[in-house]
């Protein structure tokens, strides 16, 4: 068998388009989804009873169904009832629902471990609710559970690739629009393939940065 | 006959036998296929049953479709019972050429290859691609569709063919198989979708809510009649009586019915 990487690299426009859109939709989906998730794990933790209810719904049904269906859901399933959603918005909205409740859970393991006595600490030295939150407990919190995030948020950049099912045209599409036109499977999927790692990596890289530089210091 | 050849056990001579068996059959057919079935007042008509809107099985696994309806139609102007032979692409020829069936109303398309083993009666029915949309929507040509979303089937042939005809800023959207491309169209997602008749068809008959019609023909090849060779007593009264169906406007009945358009121009 003879390879051809030439007859798909022809195609660069196609390729870098798609990982424009590829990071485009990582990059909102993680912000949205990380406010999410903060959200949802202080109303688990230490919300009212009602709203510690409907996260918990809402946590369990993401992390329960497949992000494929979510997503069909949402884009061929909510038109019925009268929701029209381009298939960019319908793959932002799944994959920040998808993140939110992950990060949900992650970041509410990192608020558990956290000890009581320095809530306590906080409380005694006549810092209000929201400060204590945001300033004494959470940034152990992130700190504690960031690898588990990194590794959760390069998930759903990998999962992004299922959104060129509903015509996203992101790397995957590329690369499957271009195989489908000049019937150069391996090649398409070796080039995404090597590209969807390298764009892990350097995910990974640029997080393990940014997580202390922003979120939890040192 | 065949029965007590099968039961030797040499296979060699009992295929040199049921060929030379076949043969002589076929001999004594040449030509009669008409009187034959006139005479047992019975006509085998192989149909597809996997293949909407042509033909499919419905609840009750009663055969439905265009060739179903078409079967019916030669059988009922003959002036005989039909019997329904169900086939499948790959066997609807040999079918025919074993005459375990009569005529083969199949989806069939005419190329030079089929013309070497069988004979062809006019065509009945359109087979095309071609791009639907809701009715109130104004496209009358392809440079209507600027602008416009489409949904196709990723690598489809309508992709392809579009691509030629269409101005560039058509906004394609590309699915990974024709359910995905229907149902993108059908929940309103897009305002057009290009896609074969079949599909098209199956779509229309599946979701009558659904406001689409055809718009824009993106490519044609019409159905034929597939006919034993040499048989051409068969083969006129056949043509008989598919130029009459599409004088009296049967044709373009069935057609608008099962594919969502008339029939058109059909070659002879």
């Amino acid at each position: 068998m003879e390879f051809d990487f030439g007859a798909v690299l022809v195609d660069w426009r196609l390729l870098a388009r798609g990982i424009a859109w590829t990071i485009g939709l990582t990059a909102i989906a993680t912000l949205i989804g990380m406010v999410v998730g903060v959200a949802c794990a202080w109303a688990r933790s230490s919300g009212p009873l009602w709203l510690k209810g409907i996260v918990g719904a809402y946590v369990e049904l993401i992390r329960n169904t497949p992000f494929i269906v979510q997503l069909f859901f949402i884009f061929f399933g909510l038109p019925a009832a009268g929701l029209k959603l381009t298939p960019e918005t319908a793959s932002i909205i799944a994959m920040v629902l998808n993140l939110g409740a992950y990060a949900t859970e992650i970041i509410r393991a990192g608020i558990e471990a956290t000890p009581k006595g320095q809530i306590e600490a906080a409380v005694s030295l006549a810092l209000n609710k929201v400060q204590v939150f945001m300033r004494v407990v959470l940034p152990p919190a992130l700190k504690k559970v960031w690898p588990a995030m990194v590794s959760q948020i390069i998930i759903v950049m990998l999962g992004s690739a299922v959104c060129s099912q509903i015509s996203v045209e992101d790397l995957s599409y590329a690369a499957n629009l271009i195989q489908s036109r000049n019937f150069r499977a391996f090649e398409a999927f070796i080039i995404a393939t090597l590209t969807y790692l390298a764009l892990s990596i350097g995910l990974r890289k640029l997080l393990n940065w940014a997580g202390p530089k922003f979120f939890f210091g040192r | 006959m065949t029965s007590s050849i099968t039961a030797i056990s040499k296979r060699g001579f009992a295929l040199a036998l049921a060929s030379a068996a076949l043969l002589a059959a076929s001999g004594a057919h040449a030509q009669a296929a008409l009187d034959n079935i006139l005479k047992a007042k019975v006509i085998k008509i192989a149909v597809p049953t996997d293949y909407p809107p042509y033909g499919s099985v419905d609840k009750t696994m009663t055969p439905q479709g265009l060739d179903i309806e078409m079967a019916q139609l030669i059988a009922t102007k003959l002036g005989v019972k039909v019997e329904l032979v169900p086939v499948t692409s790959a066997n609807r020829i040999p079918y025919l050429q074993t005459r375990k069936a009569d005529l083969v109303i199949s989806t069939l398309g005419k190329n030079a290859e089929r013309e070497k083993v069988i004979d062809f009666s006019s065509a009945y029915a359109p087979f095309f691609q071609a791009v639907y949309a809701a009715k109130s929507m104004k496209l009358t040509s392809f440079a209507d569709m600027a602008g416009k979303t489409v949904a196709v089937t990723r690598g489809a042939m309508e992709d392809q063919e579009l691509n030629k005809v269409a101005p560039p800023n058509v906004d394609y959207r590309r699915f990974e198989d024709n359910n995905a491309t229907i149902a993108a169209f059908v929940a309103g997602q897009t305002q057009t979708v290009a896609t074969s008749a079949a599909v098209a068809g199956d779509m229309l008959a599946k979701n009558p809510k659904v406001s689409a019609e055809f718009k824009l023909l993106l490519k044609d090849s019409p159905c034929f009649i597939g006919i034993a060779k040499n048989e051409a007593a068969l083969k006129a009264k056949v043509n008989e009586i598919i130029a009459a169906a599409r004088k009296d406007g049967t044709i373009d009945k069935m057609s608008k019915k099962w594919l969502g358009k008339e029939a058109g121009d059909l070659p002879v």
